[in-house]
């Protein structure tokens, strides 16, 4: 491609970023403005996320600095709007922004780590069901089956419903994101199993493995070898898609009020919140961290709607 | 066709009984029951009293067979939080639920498929990318959040429709429903279109992937060559195979539409199962809780085996009686 | 060949070329293709896959798959031209005046459709019959290509009947409207070997019966020398070699044709070694400049490699070979 000045690109290194710039995924990237600014936008987040403290104009969580002068005050395009709280403040004061700011930092915390537990959790399931088959197989795929009949959200709260039950009240606020990401990355694990099993009884059947069972080495070892590379692709599309899920899930169960409290708010409960005072005019405690999940949301899915394109040669 | 039938039937036997199992073991594992029913001032003999009286110290199968006896005749005890008999509760909520599940999922079929099918057809039409693109949108909304901006605009800005609640209901035997008044109707609007935009994007987006495969084929290709016209390949050929899969993954999504409700009914305050279930979570109410799960799983096996028999009538390739002619070729 | 009678040829492919753009420039899969097929004449288009044959079929009916598209040359039908006709007008040739076989039985038919349902509707919309009229001729078409028990084997479904019986409801197909020309792309291929000498005879017979003209798309010479009565042989989207069968068969000329006719296996024993063609055909990115089969040719010599050769006559077959240039075997060592 013309774009980039080969010679400028010399040595090992050089040639491998032109290989990576000119490879077919990377093409359908460049060539597609939305996924770019899907990229650009998820980036922005994720950016004011992890630098919430240093970039937010308040600390929302210190409560010397938060004062119920400035409660519900609107944003600063609007009559009585101020400078010092751009987006407005919420019931208690806080200031939109920085809620916002920190708040998509939990949403994304919660979102990744419930995702990687299910991905941990189902490509394990998916590897044992598939190289063990038989009696396993069939109990592990039935209880797939069954889950898959209940919608994510369904078991999440059920979960997150058994954990009130067990864990003693005091700690629940403390434990409440371990819960939150548990209930999610177990709803979500039917997937990859499913996925990492087919892979898994393809592979079983080849003969290398059977060639590795009369050189007296372990087929499950090598069979791993080859199973996972195979599955990489799936398995990340599946995560893509599966991460927008899972910020959904977490924001719609602290809306519901069984995620996070509100003490330490996420985008979820914060739109919670903001909808109590939806009547009394004051929208944008609300509309503003909606628009923000929106964005998140969006964004990931358009990024794993290209990457599941771009992996999959019979669409292009 | 009754072995079919039978298999299925034990299939969901099967899956009922996991689905019995997870509840029942919510009563045994989840809290005390005991500390659930009485005070903190009873003493610890006439707990055991009521250990013995209810149950509790029997073996677990025997148990477990008493809590299904149970529930099959639809019985799963006393509401911890509101002390009524929790078949009464779900009784009493069922019908809103139900109104506002399958308005909503008629709404996504309706709207649903033939925007799948006319983006299939015309996959680099202008509109086609437009509703595309608004699909996304539609999947990354979150539902609660269609809610929120509905009664923002249509409620507080516009006041053309009510906020939350049923509106008035009419009362035909225990089943109420709010289908044959004027405000029932009314309040149905926003929560039907919330609980179903959602479901309408996946099948728009389900019904044009499925499309596409479809056109694809060798058969498709085949029916062009022997000159057919495009009507009839597009909306027989093509849209007779499409909905194979379709049937199979609308019939599980209107499944979910039941439980999604879940967040609607929160959000628009309506009064059916899915605020109640929300309401035992918060309170860890377990007999609720159970006997929604057992419920919604049933709601779940039932719409599987209609799917079943759909798929039966629409695939020939099921009804055969396998009895294959002319094997050699000949 | 070319005067046998004073009417036009049934069909006539001229300069026909069909590129499909791509990312990494435009692919040219049929390169200045031109023959032509007479009334009744089996036209036997031959080599291997990635050739272009069977684009050049789907380019005769419009029905190329996108992005590709026809970029030059014409295609004239019974003295018509039919390549810029708009699609509605092609529909109606097709079928009707033109059929198609496809390679694979099993895919080639809706899963969902009694095969009597699928013949029933062609006819309808290409004949003025009734609904019970269609119904009977679909019942006489299935006997015709020798369905056992038509009568109730049309109320079957494709997964009912074997590969080789759906091929001959496919051929039914094809047949349904009494078309002139026939296309079959690989119609064998996908068969076992004894069931596909049944449907090359069976093509074959119908065909003379009803002074249909086929188009025989194969890989396989020997289907091709068994039922050819002309033969044109493709070479990375080009015609490298035409003309009648026996011509071709006992004195092939390009030296390609020569590699492809020692891949038949010879009964009589004499000359029984078998010759063959060192490498692979070029990706179609990678066409080498002059003659596209130079680097595999045992005869190329410096002419080959810069120059692109047209067909040129030798006797009565005609090769795009520099060896039969007049010029050529005066001016350099052949």
């Amino acid at each position: 491609m013309a774009e980039l000045p080969q010679d400028l690109l010399s040595g090992r290194l050089g040639a491998a970023l032109f290989r990576a710039w000119d490879s077919d995924i990377a093409y359908s990237f460049r060539h597609s403005p939305v996924t770019v600014a899907a990229a650009a936008m998820t980036l922005l987040i994720f950016c004011g996320a992890a630098f919430a403290p240093w970039v937010a104009p308040h600390d929302p969580f210190d409560l010397a600095t938060v004062s119920l002068m400035d409660a519900r005050n609107p944003p600063v395009w609007l009559a009585g709007g101020s400078w010092e709280f751009p987006l407005g403040t919420d019931n208690l004061g806080r200031d939109i922004l920085s809620t916002i700011l920190y708040g998509s930092r939990l949403s994304l915390v919660v979102g990744f780590a419930s995702i990687v537990f299910a991905m941990l959790l189902g490509v394990s399931l998916g590897l044992i069901s598939g190289y063990l088959g038989g009696f396993v197989d069939a109990l592990i795929m039935r209880i797939a089956e069954v889950q898959l009949s209940f919608p994510a959200i369904l078991v999440a709260l059920l979960v997150d419903g058994i954990m009130r039950g067990i864990v003693p009240r005091e700690f629940q606020d403390q434990l409440a994101e371990y819960v939150l990401i548990l209930a999610i990355g177990l709803s979500f694990w039917v997937q990859y199993a499913r996925t990492v099993r087919g892979s898994t009884m393809v592979e079983k059947s080849k003969e290398y493995v059977q060639a590795a069972r009369v050189i007296g080495r372990h087929p499950g070892a090598i069979m791993l070898r080859h199973v996972l590379p195979n599955v990489m692709g799936p398995v990340l599309v599946i995560a893509t898609i599966n991460l927008a899920l899972a910020i959904i899930t977490e924001a719609t169960l602290s809306f519901l009020g069984v995620g996070v409290p509100p003490t330490e708010p996420s985008l979820g409960t914060l739109i919670r919140v903001g909808n109590d005072f939806l009547f009394s005019g004051e929208w944008w405690i609300s509309v503003f961290p909606g628009v923000v999940l929106v964005l998140l949301v969006l964004s990931v899915n358009l990024l794993g709607d290209w990457l599941r394109d771009a992996l999959n040669p019979k669409l292009r | 066709m009754i072995a079919f039938v039978l298999r299925r039937l034990l299939q969901s036997i099967s899956v009922m009984l996991v689905v019995g199992l997870i509840a029942f073991s919510l009563f045994r594992f989840v809290g005390d029951p005991i500390n659930n029913m009485v005070g903190q001032d009873t003493g610890d003999k006439d707990r055991a009293v009521l250990r013995q009286e209810l149950g509790l110290d029997d073996p677990f199968v025997i148990q477990f067979a008493h809590f299904a006896e149970n529930a099959v005749r639809g019985e799963f005890g006393m509401s911890y939080r509101q002390g009524r008999k929790v078949s009464t509760l779900i009784a009493e909520r069922l019908p809103a639920t139900l109104e506002l599940s399958l308005v909503a999922a008629l709404l996504a079929l309706v709207v649903g498929v033939p925007l799948g099918v006319y983006t299939g057809l015309n996959r680099d039409s202008a509109l086609s990318k437009l509703i595309l693109a608004l699909s996304l949108v539609g999947v990354s909304l979150p539902t609660f959040l269609i809610g929120i901006l509905l009664i923002l605009v249509f409620s507080v800005e516009l006041g053309w429709l009510p906020a939350f609640g049923r509106g008035d209901v009419v009362h035909l035997g225990w089943w109420s429903t709010g289908l044959l008044t004027r405000s029932g109707l009314r309040a149905l609007i926003m929560p039907a279109v919330t609980l179903g935009l959602f479901q309408m994007t996946l099948i728009i987006r389900l019904v044009r992937a499925e499309m596409l495969e479809v056109l694809r084929t060798d058969y498709i290709k085949f029916a062009r060559a022997r000159g057919l016209p495009n009507r009839l390949i597009n909306f027989g050929h093509a849209l007779k195979n499409t909905l194979v899969p379709v049937i199979t993954i609308t019939g599980l999504q209107l499944g979910s539409i039941i439980a999604f409700s879940i967040i609607t009914e929160q959000v628009f305050q309506w009064p059916g199962m899915g605020l109640l279930f929300i309401q035992a979570v918060a309170f860890v109410d377990i007999p609720v809780m159970a006997a929604y799960l057992v419920l919604i799983a049933f709601f779940f096996v039932v719409i599987n085996l209609v799917v079943d028999l759909l798929y039966y009538a629409v695939d020939p390739r099921l009804r055969a009686d396998r009895a294959v002619a002319g094997g050699h070729g000949g | 060949m070319a005067a046998i009678s004073n009417r036009p040829p049934l069909l006539e492919v001229e300069h026909l070329r069909v590129q499909f753009p791509t990312r990494r420039g435009t692919l040219t899969a049929v390169d200045d293709v031109s023959f032509e097929i007479g009334e009744g004449e089996v036209l036997g288009v031959v080599g291997e896959s990635g050739a272009g044959k069977s684009i050049t079929g789907s380019a005769i009916i419009g029905l190329i798959e996108p992005p590709g598209r026809i970029a030059g040359g014409r295609i004239l039908f019974e003295g018509e031209r039919i390549d810029d006709l708009p699609y509605e007008k092609l529909r109606r040739i097709r079928g009707k005046r033109i059929g198609t076989i496809f390679q694979d039985p099993l895919t080639s038919l809706n899963p969902l459709y009694s095969i009597g349902r699928q013949l029933v509707e062609t006819i309808l919309t290409h004949t003025e019959l009734t609904q019970a009229q269609a119904r009977r001729r679909a019942i006489d078409l299935l006997a015709e290509v020798g369905i056992p028990s038509p009568a109730q084997r049309v109320d079957h479904y494709p997964h009912q009947f074997s590969g080789g019986m759906r091929q001959r409801v496919v051929v039914a197909l094809a047949l349904c409207a009494n078309p002139r020309l026939v296309i079959a792309d690989e119609p064998t291929t996908a068969l076992d070997v004894s069931i596909q000498a049944q449907i090359i005879a069976l093509l074959k017979k119908l065909c003379r019966e009803h002074g249909t003209a086929v188009m025989l798309i194969t890989h396989d010479m020997g289907v091709i020398a068994e039922t050819a009565d002309r033969v044109a042989v493709m070479y990375a989207g080009r015609v490298v070699e035409v003309g009648p069968l026996r011509e071709v068969v006992k004195r092939p000329r390009h030296p390609y044709t020569v590699g492809l006719m020692g891949s038949i296996p010879k009964l009589e024993g004499e000359r029984s070694r078998l010759v063959q063609i060192d490498g692979s055909m070029p990706r179609l990115d990678r066409i080498p400049a002059g003659c596209a089969f130079h680097p595999r040719c045992p005869q190329a010599f410096a002419r080959c490699e810069r120059e692109r050769p047209e067909l040129m006559s030798d006797g009565l077959a005609r090769a795009a070979c520099w060896l039969y240039a007049p010029l050529a075997r005066t001016g350099s060592d052949g």
